[in-house]
């Protein structure tokens, strides 16, 4: 499997570590509701399909990106970084490098 | 009459021999030959015995698919089990023995299961050994005792138990075409997309390029096939833009084109030349692929059809023209399609007597008879075979009219003379990449075989071009076109319209009769490697399993070391047929990888041996120098003890934890996880990172923090330095700083992207000294200059800036021994220099080095936790550090560290234990209330750490007790029965050693 990184172009999946499912939301620091740390901590929706996954390029330039992977192909449709690293992926574009 | 070499043809070296031993008997082979061919040239025909059934086993093919003749090779104490010996080359000095059979191959005492099939019919493991203990002979108990001799009666290969000592490369390959089998379709498709400039990778899993041209009869552009090939190889090794890769299996097809292949490198070598590995583990990403991987013949299914000496018609003829061996001298042949016809002519030619075709179609088309009538056969058409005689090798079959339409046989049984059966149940395309790489198959009637898909029918992740045989285009001409085209198509090309190589081959039509299995008494294998018989695919159907994937399973039909290549579409056919219901309703298993038997050394490679990464310290030459036994931890090498001569490990240990509570000890701590944690947020993060306050952290001053993970479970504990307002140095545990990195980016990057942090490892940058004893602060002073090291410089947990021999250090006072001690860390490349200044200023002192096992025993007296005890289950309250939970704010872990089953009574806690009967402790044993060795008492914990505590005088050891607060001051037993060690505790406190912390504070 190739995952296109926006800082480092295309690199093999052993670059890379899956840090969980993108769709989760975290409650709000203090939150005291339990059912929604539960939903947060433990529900997953498996989906057969298009999934929102959170993958580190931890081989690389360490950046987090969220990945929408089709689980039954290994299809992925995008990449985009988790936090704003965008100027320099645009930079990276017209320079040509990725 | 045995098998035996011809006079003259092959492709074997006559003129050069090679000497190896089968079962400790010599024989000689030539350069060229395989085991199998080489041990049938010299009239072999055992070469194993079944795995059930301990039957006589001869060879059933001439390559990869080969089910029967398994070996063991001996190199030296590595014995490698279970490999065909179609499949190893012979070299001089080859020992090569048979397995599963006792005590000799000729002689087996276990054939008597024969007698006793029903006994080991389908299912016989589920129906034996599991569910409920109804009577003295079910349950998984009975299993347990059983085991032992039946995997000893049924079974492959012994395993050996030296270690593996030869070296394994990995090698990653990139390609604009990588062509998998060179066969004609695979060398044209090669040729084709070389000559459009892309860069190829033709793979090949036998030694020589050229697939079935290299022992068919027909001729490429005017001469012989195998002349052709070797030409059409030996061009292509004059590309650069070429690499050849023989012996070499491309076994996984993976997502983005990422395909896995084995070079078996110097299998068939005496000796590795230098430097080179035994295997190598290909991993190869293709913009495209072509797969030419050909086909592989089925056998018939019919009572008798796995006596030595019945064997695939193809792999006949190849034994014949490939290896100049022929395989009997009056064979017979059995089909249901043309293509035996050829083998039987290639036979013929070879010099063997051709005693009858026995074809189940009624009718047989002209050129078929002509065939029939140039190898002088008798020609038996809608007959069938129904029974062979012989032993360890044939003597003859029996036949008898067969209608093909209802399956009856009618008429008196005839008995032939034969010393060889050749088999042909039709072909299979090779599908197997194919279908790894998602494609399902499609049931083609007229070829009676699953084909690969349509390419629309595709993932968009792996996509391949198909060509030959592999499409179901069995002949040459159909291959060397197809070929072409793909190799064109992959290489992105648009063709040229140079002429195609001519072929002149034996006519034949590709589709066989659909005929699988002849009915009639006795066994009739379907799976040979598992022994399982039609008529346990029947009993299975019977007993109601249905589907094909359960039928595998409770059957094994296909699930042995061959994985079923030759077993699988005879199999679905009679269970089809069972079901009442067509092949390609009843469908197919998907094949997943590997395609064939891959080293497991080959899968680790670099990650063992001499390759394996180190991480080694910036003092660790002087801890070898100093005499320091070396412990690997993870990557890094770190000094167990400095052991002195004649000592003992725990003497060491007991020594340098003695003079460290006595003067002084220093220890190597670099390899601490060190992360700089900075910005204007830099403090509010930790705030939220760890359980307790680091925003009221004084700038020049440290604090001992701990983490929980998101679940409320601990996962990790250290030390965080206040730089500077902005400025932290986090500590974590050895083990987890790489996880704790990625715990702290995924929060900055995911969570908290509004923070102003900055998280960077920094553990390689700083070296790490940790001294401590009631001399450290003494030492310490008679070395350090630009600071005061006294109480009101330094007070613990406070940090100073200085010198050691003109080296910028940093000091911060924290313990971990339980002894004033003393974190001294400086720039990595003076760590060696500053730690020596240490060691030469402790010498009046009595200072010593000490190693992990003292440090561990002084922090087990001290009842300090690490990743023993934060082992992924346990809380902060389990580890009494709930002091350390804070309730003015909310951090990771905070929401669900109160649920109900992680405050529960009954969770394990951390205690103390002492040995009652002065004996060692040992680390994981479980602790009971009493002991009763007849009725054993449910654990109630386990041992995390022990060791000789010198400070008390003592065994103890630490452990997580259920309720374990509560019984501080009772007693219990430590049970381990894996180590035969049982023997009263007490359980106490895990803060043996000056508790209340006088010692550390000064
Ligand atoms: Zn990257």
């Amino acid at each position: 499997m190739l995952i296109t990184c926006p800082y480092c172009g295309p690199r093999d999946v052993i670059e890379f570590t899956y840090q969980g499912d993108g769709n989760r939301e975290r409650p709000q620091p203090a939150s005291q509701d339990l059912d929604a740390w539960n939903a947060y901590v433990y529900d997953r929706l498996n989906p057969a399909g298009d999934h929102n996954e959170i993958w580190q390029h931890s081989g690389g330039c360490r950046a987090h990106l969220r990945v929408v992977r089709n689980t039954l192909t290994h299809e992925i449709s995008s990449v985009a970084f988790t936090r704003g690293h965008h100027k320099v992926a645009a930079r990276h574009k017209a320079e040509g490098k990725i | 009459m045995s098998p035996r070499r011809t006079d003259a043809g092959g492709r074997i070296d006559r003129l050069r021999t090679i000497r190896f031993t089968f079962d400790g008997a010599a024989y000689t082979g030539h350069a060229g030959d395989t085991l199998a061919s080489a041990l049938l040239a010299n009239g072999v025909t055992l070469f194993g015995r079944s795995f059930k059934y301990h039957r006589p086993r001869g060879v059933l093919t001439s390559g990869v698919e080969e089910p029967n003749a398994l070996v063991t090779v001996l190199r030296g104490e590595v014995r490698e089990p279970n490999i065909a010996a179609t499949m190893v080359e012979i070299y001089d000095g080859l020992t090569a023995v048979s397995q599963n059979r006792f005590p000799s191959l000729a002689w087996d005492i276990s054939a008597a299961n024969q007698l006793g099939g029903k006994l080991l019919s389908a299912g016989f493991y589920y129906k034996t050994f599991m569910g409920p203990a109804i009577g003295p002979l079910k349950s998984t108990r009975f299993w347990m005792f059983c085991e032992h001799f039946i995997r000893r009666a049924a079974g492959l290969g012994r395993a050996g138990t030296a270690a593996d000592t030869a070296r394994y490369e990995r090698m990653n390959a990139f390609c604009d075409v990588l062509v998998v089998g060179s066969g004609p379709a695979g060398l044209m498709a090669a040729r084709a997309a070389a000559d459009q400039g892309a860069r190829v990778i033709l793979s090949e899993l036998e030694p020589r390029f050229g697939g079935s041209a290299n022992w068919s009869a027909e001729t490429i552009d005017g001469m012989p096939g195998a002349d052709w090939a070797a030409r059409a190889a030996g061009q292509l090794e004059g590309y650069d833009n070429v690499r050849l890769l023989p012996r070499t299996t491309v076994w996984g097809y993976y997502d983005g084109n990422t395909l896995a292949a084995l070079e078996r490198v110097t299998d068939h070598k005496e000796r590795p030349g230098k430097g080179e590995p035994r295997h190598r583990y290909w991993i190869i990403r293709a913009k495209s692929v072509v797969l030419a991987t050909g086909s592989f013949e089925r056998p018939l299914v019919f009572p008798g059809n796995d006596r030595p000496g019945v064997m695939l018609a193809h792999a006949a003829e190849r034994y014949a023209n490939e290896y100049g061996v022929l395989p009997g001298h009056r064979i017979a042949l059995f089909t249901n399609n043309d293509s035996a016809y050829r083998s039987a002519l290639a036979l013929k030619k070879a010099g063997a007597a051709i005693v009858a075709i026995v074809d189940v179609r009624p009718e047989l088309s002209s050129e078929m008879r002509e065939l029939a009538d140039e190898a002088e056969a008798k020609s038996l058409a809608g007959h069938a075979v129904v029974a062979t005689e012989g032993g360890k090798a044939l003597s003859g079959i029996k036949v008898q009219r067969f209608d093909m339409v209802n399956g009856a046989l009618a008429g008196d049984q005839r008995s032939i003379q034969a010393d060889c059966l050749l088999m042909s149940g039709g072909w299979s395309p090779t599908i197997h990449l194919a279908s790894q790489a998602g494609a399902k198959a499609e049931w083609n009637a007229a070829r009676q075989a699953f084909l690969p898909p349509k390419p629309t029918q595709q993932w968009p992740t792996r996509r391949w071009i198909g060509a030959g045989a592999f499409t179901g285009s069995f002949s040459t001409a159909e291959a060397i076109a197809e070929g072409r085209a793909a190799g064109l198509s992959a290489a992105g090309g648009t063709g040229t319209p140079a002429a195609l190589p001519v072929v002149e081959a034996a006519p034949g039509d590709p589709d066989p009769a659909p005929v699988f299995e002849i009915r009639a008494d006795g066994k009739s294998f379907v799976d040979f490697q598992h022994d399982v018989t039609a008529e346990d695919v029947r009993l299975a159907h019977r007993e109601g399993f249905i589907s094909v994937e359960h039928l595998k399973r409770y059957t094994t039909l296909g699930m042995a070391t061959d994985q079923g290549k030759s077993s699988n579409i005879p199999g679905l056919a009679i269970m089809a047929e069972a079901l009442g219901k067509p092949i390609p309703e009843v469908g197919t298993t998907r094949f997943r990888p590997p395609f064939s038997a891959v080293s497991i050394g080959s899968l680790a490679a670099e990650r063992f041996g001499d390759l394996k990464a180190e991480r080694l310290t910036p003092m660790h030459d002087w801890h070898v120098a100093n005499g320091a036994t070396m412990y690997s931890a993870g990557l890094w090498y770190r000094p167990m003890i400095y052991g002195h001569p004649g000592e003992t490990i725990e003497q060491a240990y007991v020594r340098e934890a003695r003079a460290t509570r006595e003067s002084a000890g220093i220890v190597d701590v670099s390899t601490l996880g060190k992360i700089a944690v900075q910005g204007p947020d830099a403090a509010g993060f930790l705030d939220r990172v760890y359980t307790n306050m680091f925003s009221t952290l004084a700038v020049g001053k440290a604090r001992y923090g701990l983490m929980l993970r998101e679940d409320g479970l601990a996962f990790d504990d250290g030390t965080t330095w206040r730089l500077g307002e902005q400025d932290f140095l986090m500590t974590t545990t050895t083990a987890n700083a790489g996880k704790v990195m990625q715990h702290l980016e995924y929060f900055l990057d995911v969570i908290w992207p509004e923070l102003k942090v900055h998280v960077t490892s920094v553990t390689d940058q700083w070296a790490g000294a940790a001294i401590g004893g009631p001399k450290a602060r003494a030492i310490l002073a008679a070395c350090i200059t630009g600071t005061a090291v006294d109480n009101a410089a330094l007070p613990f947990m406070g940090i100073v800036h200085g010198k050691i021999s003109g080296v910028p250090v940093m000091i911060c006072r924290l313990s971990f021994s339980g002894e004033m001690a003393f974190e001294v860390y400086s720039g990595a490349g003076y760590g060696t220099h500053v730690w020596e200044a240490l060691i030469d200023a402790g010498k009046p002192f009595g200072l010593v080095a000490y190693g992990l096992e003292a440090l561990g025993t002084m922090r087990i007296e001290k009842g300090h936790v690490t990743g023993a005890e934060i082992d992924g289950r346990t809380t902060a309250r389990d580890l009494h550090l709930d002091w350390m939970l804070s309730k003015k704010k909310p951090f990771i872990g905070s929401a669900m560290m109160d649920r109900e089953g992680l405050i529960a009574p009954s969770r394990l806690e951390l205690v103390g234990l002492i040995s009652l009967d002065n004996q060692p402790l040992s680390g994981g044993a479980h602790i009971v209330e009493a002991l009763d060795q007849a009725n054993p008492h449910d654990s109630i914990g386990h041992i995390t750490a022990c060791c000789y505590s010198p400070a008390l005088g003592k065994y103890i050891a630490l452990a997580l007790v259920k309720d374990g607060k509560a019984r501080r001051g009772t007693r219990a037993h430590i049970s381990d029965p894996l180590r035969n060690r049982f023997g009263p505790v007490e359980i106490v406190s895990n803060h043996f050693f000056d508790p209340d912390g006088s010692r550390m504070h000064g």
